[in-house]
């Protein structure tokens, strides 16, 4: 039992771990400076807040759906909440709460319209994309706003560990997500729903609750993400997360995600974006232009599909 | 002259049995059969969708074995099937011409695509049309015609048309009379197939009838009287409900048969005028406690969506229920309503709508209790009692696999139909509707699927059994019903059946005059 356990976790872990060594392998030999912890410890406090929003949208993939509206969901909360923060003077655990309801509720309005009136998740979030980035602008008359060195400490690396207090609370957000999918009803009634929607519903199980909950919980993540993005400059930003929509799904793509819902782990999509910023970082240090990095880093995406495709049926039948 | 000569075709079982046919130019053949007499298979033959097992066929006494349809097409056969087949986002001249559009360099020609298709419609009579109304406007009867326009063109030495008038008004059946009697003048050999006898008895010119594969004779106009069709496509074995003590061996399995007895006559399901037009119309009747009863009926008469519409999976315009709490409700909205009142339904197409195919046996059957309120979502799902209750159901119902978190698509059919007998178990329920529970598994698995039926009887449960087997029907059911064309036509007490009966009443909803579509009141053909 123990060693079937074992070798089914190298089965589904082992591609992923491996593709990172091989990255951090590879970077150690061709650059100097690569191959330390000072590197590694930078590239892992970089990471959680696209970490915390890809752990939402692979709770969403996996149910078949897609919200692309998470990065501006993140920008929409982190100003809402700075706003308030800076004008009536609130501590940052309630502002964090706020930021979150915040997330939260925009995620809740996308999964109940798309559940209820069965609307495509890609049109409604589409939506919620722009409408969630125009308020932003609003809340913030589209400026940059400083908010005070009391958010600081959360970016900041502890003493003797090297690691931010954020990616401890982003990894302990990829347990806590893992476990939520594979472990609690909600989980296992969100792969349902992506394997095969129709046969859900004809086994009596209602769709729409879990839905909206699901969307609540990523909107919520995004949220989370927010308070730590703003951390890391201590400012608020309009601007922040353009486009984090896509990382966040080219993370969980690379974790093996299925964009056709029904088939993902929270863990891999955890893999999926250190080998993004494994990758970035690398290209950096080695001195790579911003153009070849982003060809790179796209090829590396459309290998990570092409891979899975190619070896996935060789399991499934 | 076409001519069919030992034609054969097996697929699981024999399909068509060595069926000895003749079609000269002009005539008018009709084809006749219950559900699995083998008349599509026999027609698609023809057509060139299948190849025979053995046997073969000639075309004015050449012989003829098209590889594909596009081939019999070219050689002058062609078929109109039942389905529509048509675009609904192209226009009436698109879809009539959808594979030899008028255009020069990729650029359509559209007055010759509408000059052409105003011509090929006026030879139907449909010169109201306008070639450039979209088909998802128009009529379900007009797209019928429409299908039987486009699949028809220049003049077919021998045209299949396979339930023609089943969508069709008075005025458009008088239409296609016409344009049959056209063909026929033409030298066109026509094979029609319909259940409607009084129609067929108007238009035939000679009638064959087939049952099991085999032809039973064919017959001249005016030879046959509707009774005798019936009689001829009915089954012959006259067989009583058997219980299967002796036709399954005692192995000690806990579900050991037990001598049925009589239900114990309290309803536990009564329905009332449920509508749903055209497919179901006004249909009524009561099941009891204890009791396993069998729907009837021909394909496309309705059966499908009358579970449908007492599960909630489909909207029902009108209609009342009383289920097993006793009171009298309008029909469920959804599923969701459905079980949480007590109804179980094991639908007809496993893989569409049954499984989750990708995910494991035990996922499976825990999928029923999945449903929880908002607040009981986050409840720990219980992999190793559910993997322990899918090891119980993998002895009890003796599916075959290596272990419980192996995905159902790797499994037989007969396999996974016994793992959403076992998700339902599992689940519970007081009222179970079976709509083709034996559908394509194979007989240890069917015998499986009866054990746990009349165990559940026996259980006082109610069971409502669709089934195009009629002969399953008869040895599982206390009673069995017959739906005709949307229709409530009849129902019969067991244990000793009259076939014939049940398939008279069979075809009885497709004359009648209650049906949408009239009878026509007209011979034109004479």
């Amino acid at each position: 039992m123990e060693k079937y356990r074992l070798k089914s976790l190298l089965l589904q872990y082992g591609g992923l771990l491996a593709a990172i060594f091989a990255l951090i392998l590879l970077f150690g030999l061709l650059t100097k400076n690569f191959f330390s912890v000072t590197t590694l410890l930078t590239v892992a406090n970089t990471i959680p807040d696209i970490t915390i929003v890809s752990v939402g949208m692979t709770l969403i993939l996996v149910a078949g759906g897609i919200d692309l509206s998470v990065g501006s969901v993140l920008a929409l909360s982190g100003t809402t909440v700075g706003v308030w923060m800076l004008k009536y003077k609130l501590p940052l655990v309630l502002g964090a709460i706020g930021a979150t309801i915040t997330g939260a509720l925009c995620g809740a309005i996308n999964g109940w319209i798309s559940a209820t009136w069965k609307i495509p998740a890609f049109i409604v979030t589409l939506g919620m994309l722009e409408i969630a980035r125009g308020a932003a602008y609003w809340m913030t008359d589209s400026t940059t706003q400083y908010v005070g060195n009391t958010i600081g400490w959360i970016s900041e690396p502890l003493p003797h560990l090297g690691l931010t207090p954020a990616i401890l609370f982003a990894i302990l957000v990829v347990i806590l997500g893992q476990w939520l999918l594979h472990r609690t009803v909600l989980g296992r009634t969100a792969v349902a729903i992506g394997t095969n929607a129709e046969s859900v519903r004809m086994a009596g199980v209602s769709t729409t609750g879990p839905l909206i909950l699901l969307y609540a919980i990523c909107g919520g993540l995004c949220g989370i993400a927010s308070v730590i993005q703003a951390s890391k400059l201590a400012l608020i930003n309009p601007n922040a997360a353009v486009g984090m929509e896509l990382s966040a799904i080219a993370a969980c793509v690379i974790g093996g995600t299925s964009l056709r819902g029904g088939h993902g782990s929270v863990i891999s999509t955890f893999f999926g974006v250190l080998i993004i910023s494994i990758l970035e970082t690398g290209l950096a240090q080695m001195g790579m232009s911003e153009p070849t990095k982003r060809i790179i880093t796209g090829s590396v995406i459309i290998l990570a599909v092409l891979f899975d495709a190619i070896r996935k049926p060789k399991y499934d039948r | 002259m076409f001519q069919v000569i030992s034609l054969t075709k097996d697929f699981a079982s024999r399909a068509v049995d060595a069926v000895n046919l003749q079609f000269a130019p002009g005539e008018l053949h009709a084809l006749l059969g219950a559900n699995g007499a083998g008349k599509s298979t026999l027609c698609r033959m023809i057509a060139g969708f299948y190849q025979p097992t053995s046997g073969s066929m000639r075309l004015n006494g050449a012989r003829y074995l098209p590889s594909s349809s596009r081939e019999a097409q070219r050689l002058g056969v062609q078929m109109v099937q039942q389905e529509l087949n048509l675009i609904p986002t192209l226009n009436v001249a698109e879809n009539l011409f959808l594979d030899k559009l008028p255009h020069r360099c990729g650029i359509l020609n559209q007055k010759k695509l509408h000059r052409a298709a105003s011509e090929l419609l006026s030879t139907f009579g449909l010169t109201n049309l306008n070639p450039k109304t979209l088909v998802r406007k128009l009529g379900i009867g007009q797209q019928q015609m429409l299908e039987i326009a486009a699949n028809t063109q220049g003049t077919p030495k021998v045209l299949i048309l396979d339930e023609p008038t089943a969508a069709l008004s008075i005025p458009e059946s008088q239409l296609l009379f016409e344009k049959i009697a056209a063909w026929k003048e033409q030298g066109t050999a026509i094979l029609y197939i319909s259940h409607r006898l009084t129609e067929v008895e108007m238009l035939a010119d000679r009638i064959s009838i087939l049952r099991d594969g085999q032809l039973q004779g064919t017959w001249q106009r005016g030879e046959l009287t509707q009774n005798d069709m019936i009689q001829h496509m009915s089954p012959r074995n006259l067989l009583q409900k058997s219980n299967y003590a002796d036709s399954t061996s005692n192995d000690g399995n806990p579900m050991e048969n037990t001598e049925r007895k009589p239900p114990t006559g309290t309803t536990i399901l009564q329905v009332e005028e449920f509508d749903a037009p055209p497919k179901v119309r006004k249909v009524s009747f009561a099941l009891n406690a204890g009791e396993i009863l069998g729907i009837a009926g021909l394909v496309g008469a309705g059966r499908t969506e009358l579970l449908r519409l007492l599960f909630g999976a489909d909207k029902a315009r009108n209609g009342l229920l009383r289920g097993p709490d006793g009171i009298q409700r309008s029909p469920f909205h959804s599923p969701t309503e459905a079980v949480a009142a007590g109804f179980v339904m094991i639908s007809e197409d496993r893989k569409s709508d049954g499984l989750l195919l990708d995910q494991s046996i035990a996922l499976n059957i825990q999928l029923p209790k999945l449903h929880r309120p908002f607040w009981k979502q986050w409840n720990w799902y219980h992999q190793n009692e559910a993997q322990r209750i899918a090891e119980e159901y993998r002895t009890h119902l003796g599916i075959r696999c290596d272990s419980t978190e192996q995905t159902v698509a790797t499994l037989s059919g007969g396999n996974q139909q016994k793992v959403v007998l076992a998700k339902w178990l599992e689940r519970g329920g007081e009222i179970f509707l079976l709509d083709e529970p034996t559908r394509g598994i194979d007989y240890a698995a069917r015998e499986v699927v009866y054990k746990v039926i009349r165990q559940l009887a026996a259980m006082n449960k109610g069971i409502l059994v669709v089934s195009s087997d009629l002969d399953e029907l008869v040895r599982l059911c206390d009673r069995i019903g017959v739906l005709s064309n949307g229709l409530w036509t009849g129902e019969f007490l067991g244990p000793n059946y009259d076939q014939s009966a049940i398939v008279a009443a069979m075809f009885a909803g497709y004359d009648s005059p209650n049906s949408n579509n009239h009878r026509p009141t007209l011979n034109p053909m004479q």
